[in-house]
């Protein structure tokens, strides 16, 4: 840090909370764990809803959106931190509590954060530098259009006369608060932050083991809690004996609470209070419950895999997409080749189990939540438990992994509900890894049937594909479902998609890339078999699809940021990563081989090959190249590179083992030995070119995962392996 | 004299005295008792690594071991290797790398890392993974933790 303050001093800055402080002006309090207020602080000055800065020129800036590890907590403060213009040493990065009057949209979600936020994080940095620039003008009777900022200092060149930020703090927030869309922005090859590999604001604190998690909340007098619920999903708790449970050692409390609006909320449960996480889980086997599992009967993987064969036989969907005569277009083909691909429900996994402190005192509210959504859970809480938005508090917690996961807030609505019965004392409630593995929203399962037409040239002249998925009432769950304008849509001119929906009572929801890290497998495994057909390789035929200048779908909104594909960007990394991995020279035979994929999701475009070898039922993964286009800037390159290689870790993962099978309901999988993470000696060596193009940046959570999955089945098929039709590639059952 | 439900740990060189019955994990009697946040909680069947910590220096699963069976052993957690030689290398590489994305799963990388090096100061490629194969980064850090391992090495060599 420039201030060079020592350690304690950094640490009890580390604790400002920016929070704490109202409006605009001047603000003397901070609040700091476990120290008294006021006898030791310094003038802290609020600028603006972001930015905060004390006496000494140390520069708080609030992080509004949940850290997962995307990397938000950095990068979008780096944002805020080049407009303002300062040096990012003089920064310290505070967390903000859940607030959507300051903060508006508070969610980690869709690779969203870099794409929404790219030009108001921007706006609210150079709202704060515009202010300190007024105080500066203010103070000095100089004209402001003769000053300018560098580095956390405010210059007037033809004087040399200059002013610190932290000097002009107090001054700077009597200005008026600028019109943000009239904010003056740096030119983007000024950037001196931006673009700037950086590392993550809470990483040295992590490695001081910090108690920074949700799970490591820590409250005088704090109870930890654990739920019993059905072991089917859908169950309903017809009785409970929960006497021995409640002797047992270091138990404050059982409770019996009847389920509130759904799996996504809170179900039929017991709940066991203890003293201790341990205690509560022993507890918990004592309890004699007797569940009405009715609701789930027949619910079992093998009876929708069977359903979906049906249906596919009689071959009778509903229709997605029509363009031209698809099936005429077939029969007439000079080739059709066939084939009918499968990928399996998925858990999401994250490392940090599901848990949510909270605390109800006086009708009030507090959480500490590990949460994508807390104004999901806020929401719920006030409908299902009645306790006023304006009475909850959430402190968002850094959280250990995501993926999708958390965009449920039912631990929210769980631990809210125990602190409601539990008034005046902080409630933890946690979950074991069996029960955060067994009630997962999860990643859908589907079948897909396809065929392909080609002609006499080897050109691709028509295209089907039968979807069975799941949702209810012939409506797919939105995690479950498939955009019509789905790759090769709009580049094939005769084209059928049909879809039916298969009815579940399993949960739901998106997992990080959602419907395309399924998607992907099919459509890309699939395209392999037509262009080995049509006898090329799948990136020649992916280029000659996107050989023209094609803008398919809708750039519907004023940043041109919609959902459009833009066949020239798939180009671009498609030609990259050919060059990077030295395709046209790859060698084949002797159980090596290499697997090519593309895939455009979250507007980002990736394409990426596999380089293994097979040998038997082993798969080894030498080396993935990855191209990437997400637009004309890499906010924070550093970590920008770790959510690509992360995200193919995770990829391999899925695909080589990963799979939820039940019966009746019953999750089968509970722990990582039947459900198996990636692991460090099956991860290759990944390489990662950017391909940076005129576009707006783009989020990088999600796009990055599912061309792998192709990529590595078409290269086990290269490399003399299987066809893989069907996911995940090594049976763990 | 303890009682039959007392321990006298022996945490980052400090006694405790912990009441809590002999078959509590030694992970929730840190994490819960002790109070400390750097072992952390994954699978509690031992097949994370997270809630790893040192058993009189060796790496162990602290969610598999039962607080009446440590004994006089040492325990050792993130919080205790602070000012540790080692452990200094391994934060500098891992912060000139920035290993962690989440961050959940690094306590238990750092401890396991810390006795890969101690017991074999500049390790292979293969021996980094085989000392590494039980430590579970959900977010996929690994090409990083190998990289940071052969940073902090090569700075033993060096
Ligand atoms: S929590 Fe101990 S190995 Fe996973
Ligand atoms: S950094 Fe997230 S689990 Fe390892």
């Amino acid at each position: 840090m420039a201030t060079g303050q020592d350690a304690s001093t950094l640490d009890r800055r580390a604790f400002l909370k920016v929070s704490a402080l109202v409006g605009g002006g001047m603000a003397l309090s901070l609040t700091m764990p476990g120290m008294a207020r006021g006898a030791d602080s310094d003038e802290v000055v609020e600028l603006t809803d972001f930015v905060t800065i004390d006496h000494a020129g140390l520069i708080t800036i609030a992080a509004k959106n949940p850290e997962i590890g995307q990397g938000v907590k950095t990068s979008l403060p780096m944002l805020i931190a080049e407009e303002l213009d300062c040096a990012w040493d003089q920064v310290n990065v505070v967390q903000a509590d859940f607030d959507p009057s300051r903060y508006e949209r508070q969610r980690a979600g869709g690779s969203l954060a870099i794409r929404f936020e790219w030009l108001p994080m921007r706006q609210a940095g150079a709202a704060a530098r515009q202010m300190l620039v007024a105080a500066a003008a203010e103070t000095s009777g100089l004209p402001a259009s003769e000053l300018s900022t560098a580095s956390g200092f405010v210059r007037h060149s033809a004087s040399g006369r200059k002013w610190s930020y932290g000097e002009l703090a107090s001054a700077a927030a009597r200005q008026p608060a600028p019109d943000l869309a009239k904010v003056e922005l740096k030119d983007p090859k000024d950037f001196g932050i931006v673009g700037k590999p950086t590392v993550g604001v809470d990483s040295a604190r992590v490695l001081r083991g910090e108690a920074l998690f949700g799970i490591d909340t820590r409250m005088p007098g704090m109870l930890h809690a654990v739920l019993e619920t059905a072991p089917a999903h859908g169950g309903k708790l017809k009785s409970a004996d929960t006497s021995a449970a409640k002797a047992a050692r270091g138990v404050v409390a059982v409770l019996k609470l009847d389920g509130i609006g759904g799996p996504d909320a809170m179900t039929d449960c017991v709940a066991v209070i203890a003293t201790n996480h341990w205690y509560a889980e022993q507890a918990r086997k004592l309890l004699t419950l007797e569940w009405d599992l009715g609701a789930a009967k027949g619910h079992s993987l093998d009876a929708y895999a069977k359903e979906a064969a049906r249906l596919h036989d009689a071959d009778k969907g509903a229709e997605l997409r029509r363009d031209g005569d698809a099936p005429a277009r077939l029969a007439e083909a000079a080739k059709v080749v066939r084939a009918r691909y499968s990928y399996p429900f998925i858990a999401h996994a994250t490392l940090e189990p599901q848990n949510c402190t909270a605390l109800y005192k006086d009708g009030a509210l507090e959480m500490w939540a590990p949460t994508q959504t807390p104004d999901r859970g806020v929401g719920m809480i006030e409908k299902l438990l009645g306790i006023p938005a304006d009475r909850q508090t959430v402190h968002i917690t850094r959280i250990g992994g995501g993926f999708g996961r958390r965009l449920f807030a039912d631990f929210m609505v769980q631990a809210a509900a125990l602190a409601k019965a539990m008034p005046g004392k902080p409630v933890q409630l946690l979950w074991n890894r069996a029960e955060d593995i067994k009630r997962d929203f999860y990643r859908p399962g589907g079948w897909h049937s396809f065929a392909a037409g080609l002609d006499d040239d080897g050109k691709l002249i028509a295209f089907t594909d039968h979807f069975s998925t799941f949702g209810s009432e012939g409506k797919p769950h939105h995690s479950a479902s498939m955009q019509p304008i789905h790759f090769p849509a709009g580049l094939v001119e005769d084209l059928l998609y049909t879809m039916d929906v298969i009815d579940t009572v399993i949960p739901m929801g998106p997992l990080r890339a959602p419907g395309s890290n399924a998607l992907a497998h099919a459509f890309q495994g699939f395209l392999d078999e037509v262009a080995e057909a049509a006898g090329k390789d799948l990136p020649t035929l992916m280029l000659e699809l996107c050989a023209e200048d094609r803008v398919i779908g809708e750039d519907t909104n004023a940043w041109g940021t919609g959902w459009a594909f833009k066949t020239a960007r798939a180009r671009g990394v498609i030609e990259k990563v050919l060059k990077d991995s030295g395709w046209a020279k790859r060698g084949s035979g002797d159980g090596r081989g290499m697997g090519f994929g593309f895939y455009f999701s979250h507007q980002g475009y990736f394409a990426e090959v596999a380089d293994v070898s097979v040998e038997g039922e082993d798969v080894k993964v030498h080396k993935l190249w990855v191209a990437a286009d997400v637009g004309s800037h890499i906010v924070n390159p550093m970590g920008a590179e770790a959510q690509v290689t992360g995200a193919i870790v995770d990829g391999l993962a899925q695909a080589m083992g990963q799979r939820i099978s039940f019966t009746d309901g019953v999750i089968e999988q509970e722990n990582f030995d039947t459900f198996p993470l990636g692991r460090i000696s099956a991860t290759p060596e990944i390489s990662v070119s950017w391909v940076k193009t005129d576009n707006p940046p783009s989020g990088l959570g999600e796009p990055a995962l599912p061309p792998v999955v192709p990529a590595l089945t078409n290269a086990i098929y290269a490399a003399g392996g299987k066809r893989i039709r069907d996911l995940p590639i090594q049976s763990w059952t | 004299m303890l009682e039959e439900d007392e321990f006298m740990l022996v945490v980052n060189g400090e006694e405790r005295l912990i009441k809590a019955s002999a078959d509590m994990p030694l992970l929730w009697a840190l994490r819960q008792e002790v109070g400390l946040s750097g072992v952390k909680f994954g699978c509690g069947a031992g097949l994370c690594g997270a809630c790893t910590v040192h058993l009189d220096g060796s790496p162990v699963r602290s969610c598999v071991l039962p607080l009446g069976s440590v004994g006089s052993s040492e325990v050792t957690t993130l919080e205790g290797i602070q000012d540790d030689p080692l452990a200094e290398r391994l934060f500098d590489a891992w912060l000139e790398i920035d290993v962690m994305q989440c961050g959940y799963c690094q306590a238990g990388q750092i401890m396991s890392a810390h006795a890969l090096l101690k017991d074999n100061p500049t390790p292979s490629n293969e021996e980094i993974d085989m000392a590494m194969e039980g430590n579970i980064c959900r977010c996929g850090t690994y090409p990083r933790i190998r990289e940071a391992i052969r940073i902090a090495s090569e700075e033993e060599e060096a």
